[in-house]
């Protein structure tokens, strides 16, 4: 039967015809924050594993990242926000139902973290560093001594952060397209992947680079057997979230996702990291910044095409 | 106490009165709407039917809306009335993604609004401002838990639907078909 809704009296800007309360700010602070992720689980694992010789950059170098990429996703979350001013308020309250409270929690402890990591290695990076003030090379004294316990902190918050960036999503039943649970996984599995691309990209060593691309390829291939599991959970669901899975397959992301989030930012690269690791000369910033940029559009599209999707009635 | 609204589909004509009656009393800004009309149209010429329905929040017993606020400015008063707090308010959108409804709008100042079934005037002993004005009178408002209420005899005595049940939120409107 032919059914068609017709809505008089309205059309409130960004909710009608369809929502668009997000725009790109949360997208760009979900990336930001899932390279940091990603940046800070290595760091911390292979500190942990005795590698700060062989790895520096993943241990020493990458690291100075996180802190501009925390800050810079916290300020974009604050520039998505509509009444500023009262930004304050997500600090007075903590609510555990709500993902957006204890990830903007999570970012308040894992921020100062990461710069307290970071200062732990001034000295080493810059060796021309000076801290000018006494208590503060003390202070930097005391982080290097407890770079251990910093570690293990750095990899358990940087899997809540990752998780995270996904769960934020996934808690909206109303948004169809969101409300599954393989979101978090999903979005941790590919901040990792670009965590890594980016320590690719600045490390100078071969040994490294081998390490780390072998690494990326296994989570590349987590990462297509979750999209496909997303995809084949959708299409079992029910109507709204079969609707929803169209969208990407004939609909209007069909060509963004298929060809530049899987092809060009997962495929192409990973192939690219085949070739390299037989010995093939690749310039190893090709496939970082392609699996970079597959990792914003994917959050773009997922954040761009869920607040289309909905319950109709 | 738990209040609730139903609406008779087939006395609504559409007119858009309670529209206009809550944009007034509620000072809700130029080209916003706490409670809006829908018009479903279901079949082919000539075997159409079509259904109105007077729409806005659903209040409802489980609400997602006010879970994934951050910061509280959601909460629920007495009789499960969903009310939104504008200086607790950050405006992140949360809630506005949380609602299957797409019952709350973010307020040119910022913050989130959206319908309040009237409290205030509740408060006074009247009723909402849509039930008032309603031509037709066909909104019915009231307590649940009271059996002689407006609302709890209209659906002792018809068959009703809410909108969207399989997204889990129990909504507290009535839909009398
Ligand atoms: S209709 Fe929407 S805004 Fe109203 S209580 Fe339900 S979920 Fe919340
Ligand atoms: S927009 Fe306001 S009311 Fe809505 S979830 Fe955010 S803080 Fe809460």
């Amino acid at each position: 039967m032919k059914e068609e809704l017709f809505v008089s009296g309205r059309n409130i800007p960004n909710i009608d015809p369809y929502l668009n309360i997000w725009h790109w700010e949360i997208p760009v602070y979900l990336f930001l924050g899932g390279l940091a992720a990603g940046i800070m689980f290595f760091a911390g694992y292979f500190y942990i594993m005795r590698k700060e010789k062989d790895m520096a950059t993943t241990v020493k170098f990458a690291p100075f990242l996180v802190p501009f990429a925390l800050v810079l996703g916290l300020l974009a979350l604050f520039l998505d926000l509509k009444h500023q001013l009262y930004f304050w308020r997500l600090y007075t309250t903590i609510r555990l139902e709500s993902p957006m409270s204890w990830g903007a929690w999570t970012l308040m402890f894992v921020t100062p973290l990461s710069m307290l990591w970071v200062a732990s290695y001034m000295k080493e990076v810059f060796p021309k560093w000076d801290w000018k003030f006494k208590i503060l090379e003390q202070f930097a004294d005391l982080t290097i001594k407890y770079r251990k316990a910093m570690a293990w902190a750095l990899m358990f918050l940087a899997v809540v952060l990752g998780v995270y960036t996904g769960i934020l999503l996934s808690a909206f039943n109303a948004r169809p397209l969101w409300n599954t649970s393989i979101l978090g996984p999903l979005f941790l599995v590919s901040g990792m992947s670009t965590g890594l691309a980016a320590i690719i990209w600045m490390s100078k060593s071969k040994y490294e680079r081998k390490v780390l691309s072998r690494i990326d390829l296994i989570f590349i291939g987590v990462e297509l057997f979750l999209i496909i599991h997303m995809f084949m959970g959708f299409m079992a669901a029910s109507e709204v979230q079969i609707e929803a899975a169209q969208l990407f397959l004939g609909g209007e992301f069909t060509v963004v996702f298929w060809v530049f989030i899987i092809i060009l930012g997962l495929l192409f690269p990973a192939t690219l990291e085949v070739l390299e690791l037989r010995g093939f000369h690749i310039p190893i910033w090709i496939p970082s910044l392609l699996i970079l940029i597959g990792g914003l559009l994917l959050r773009f599209v997922m954040v761009e095409a869920g607040q289309i999707t909905r319950y109709l009635y | 106490m738990r209040y609730a609204m139903a609406i008779d589909t087939k006395k609504c004509v559409g007119c858009g009165d309670c529209v206009v009656a809550c944009q007034t009393e509620n000072n809700v800004p130029h080209g916003y709407c706490r409670d809006w009309i829908v018009e479903n149209v279901a079949g082919s010429y000539p075997n159409v039917e079509i259904e109105l329905r007077s729409e806005r929040c659903n209040h409802c017993d489980n609400s997602p809306c006010v879970r994934c606020c951050p910061t509280g400015a959601s909460h629920i008063i007495e009789g499960g009335i969903v009310k939104v707090t504008h200086n607790e308010c950050i405006g992140c959108g949360a809630c506005i993604q949380s609602c299957p409804y797409d019952a709350r709008y973010s307020h040119p100042e910022g913050y989130v609004d959206k319908c309040t079934f009237c409290d205030h005037r509740l408060a006074k002993g009247q009723s909402t401002a849509c039930v008032e004005v309603c031509p037709t009178s066909c909104l019915y408002f009231g307590d649940l838990e009271d059996p002689n209420s407006d609302v709890s005899k209209a659906l002792k005595n018809r068959a009703w639907k809410v909108l969207a049940p399989e997204a889990g939120t129990k909504p507290q409107l009535y839909f009398l078909t």
